[in-house]
């Protein structure tokens, strides 16, 4: 496995390298503003953007030297509440011979938070599968609802239990976002779950959800990169992976070192973020009383 | 060969996302808008699996007697008007699609959508009992940011409003700036983690 990650990890820089290229070629360039249009359109890098690619290096430069890293020693990862307590609700819920529910959220396939709310419902179902507790997963699209039906079903595989696996537990209910919440309620109501998962895209159905699951008496764990309605999951869910926790859970659950490393390598960018954010904090201070130009310098590197 | 052929198809058009971002080139932007009329279409069959596992549920439902199946012939029978009524009279602003649509979906739209003042009210009860130190700082706040929102702030003390303003554009902002900066890492770091193939959990491997 190491060597085809090696591989993988080769073609990536190759395809850095050629990104590198083509922003050298770009750079050697005159500007924009003396070209023809005909020119501007036929560009091969859009000089306007040098910033968002070179974070964009740095950054996936850390992550992969911490997956290195990772490969040859052992990395201490700070404990995550939200996710120690998975197992506590997995065990909850089949002590009490109740299910599981899992909303993903209203995000499509295409969004990021989806997709990771996905790999935590792949080591979620894995460990369900173990203890044979059922796992209800109403979507609202039906593309997610294809790609879950296959991680779960593979969950079971991977546990041993594959005659365990009920793909009508994974089914679409509607597209429309409070029809879709009514339905969730409904279930809530109905099929009591022990344990609630809410990992994903949420909009203003979050307080619905969460209220309903907590009047009827579930641990609930909530994960979402929507800052406006992290505040309503806090107030009624147990334990809440906020933002970047959701990135990292996947990866938490299944304690993988390669996978960990990730979570180190976010580390080391918010980190570089924090020095970037003094650095500014301190020029603009310097800036107010004497040589402005340094501050808009700075500035401009942070801007689009 | 059965987790590498996807993990190359998905390395290469993740690679293409990123590379396009940067890249302002016409040949780019067409093989972009491709993509993304390939999603499209790709949805368009998932549509179907989708009503296939929604027909599945509801009519197993019934034949079981589950729990609530009356609601399971409410859903198939709205299901069948809407399709019928839309193929028969189109679905342009003044069919009877459209009189269904604005009379029907959208006031239960709005029923579920109108819980949301209730659960507000309660779930803010149980936030703000200051019990612990930062709960008590929370409920302080809420009040300051509540009372500055309304007239009666400026009568209580004419600065209420500004300090209201002021805790919603800094620290409110500072906090969400940082959550959404952790957000974009985490974000980024899971995208490269898919892309390299380490994860491969929802190809269904082991890692």
């Amino acid at each position: 496995m190491n060597t085809a990650i090696s591989r993988q990890i080769l073609a990536l820089i190759v395809a850095v390298l050629v990104m590198g290229l083509v922003v050298s070629a770009a750079v050697a360039q005159p500007p924009f503003a003396s070209e023809s249009p005909a020119e501007e359109e036929t560009k091969w890098f859009n000089a306007e953007r040098t910033n968002v690619l070179v974070v964009m290096v740095l950054y996936s430069g850390i992550v992969i030297g911490c997956i290195y890293y990772a490969r040859r020693r052992e990395m201490y990862i700070r404990p995550i509440a939200g996710l120690e307590a998975v197992n506590d609700a997995i065990g909850r819920a089949t002590e009490m011979g109740r299910p599981m529910l899992y909303v993903s959220g209203l995000g499509g396939i295409s969004g990021i938070a989806t997709i990771a709310s996905m790999l935590i419902l792949g080591h979620l179902a894995k460990r369900a599968a173990a203890y044979e507790t059922p796992i209800i997963v109403p979507c609202n699209d039906p593309l997610v609802m294809t790609a879950e039906r296959e991680i779960v079903h593979q969950a079971y595989i991977e546990a041993g239990k594959p005659d365990a696996y009920e793909p009508d537990n994974i089914f679409y209910v509607t597209s429309s976002q409070f029809g879709y919440t009514a339905a969730v309620d409904g279930i809530m109501l109905r099929e009591r779950p022990a344990a609630n998962f809410f990992m994903g895209t949420f909009y203003a159905e979050a307080l619905i959800l969460a209220e309903t699951g907590n009047m009827t008496g579930a641990i609930q764990i909530a994960g979402t990169d929507m800052d406006t309605q992290l505040p309503f999951f806090i107030t009624a869910c147990d334990y809440t992976l906020m933002g970047e926790e959701l990135y990292a859970a996947g990866a938490y659950l299944s304690r993988s070192p390669l996978l960990l490393a990730q979570l180190k390598g976010q580390d080391i960018g918010k980190i570089l973020l924090t020095v970037a954010i003094i650095t500014g904090v301190v020029l603009a201070t310097v800036g107010v009383f004497a040589v402005p130009g340094l501050v808009v310098t700075f500035l401009s590197w942070f801007k689009p | 060969m059965r987790l590498q052929v996807p993990i190359a198809i998905g390395f290469l058009a993740g690679m293409f996302m990123i590379v396009q971002y940067f890249v302002p080139h016409p040949a780019f932007k067409t093989a972009y808008d491709a993509l993304e009329e390939w999603v499209m279409i790709i949805g368009a069959f998932a549509l179907v699996l989708g009503l296939q596992s929604l027909f599945q549920t509801h009519i197993d439902k019934i034949r079981r007697r589950r729990e609530g199946y009356s609601y399971s012939f409410v859903t198939l029978i709205s299901f069948a008007v809407m399709f019928l009524v839309g193929m028969i009279y189109g679905h342009r602003p003044g069919t009877l699609f459209d009189w269904l649509f604005d009379h029907v979906e959208v006031p239960l739209d709005a029923t579920i959508f109108s819980l949301l003042a209730f659960f507000i009210a309660s779930a803010a009860y149980r936030t703000f009992r200051a019990r612990t130190p930062e709960a008590t700082v929370l409920l302080v706040t809420a009040v300051i940011v509540m009372l500055g929102r309304v007239p009666i702030g400026e009568l209580i003390h004419a600065k209420l409003p500004d300090l209201a303003e002021w805790i919603m554009v800094f620290p409110t902002v500072g906090a969400k700036r940082g959550i959404l900066f952790g957000a974009a890492l985490g974000g980024i770091a899971t995208a490269l983690r898919i892309l390299l193939g380490i994860e491969r959990s929802h190809l269904g491997g082991g890692r």
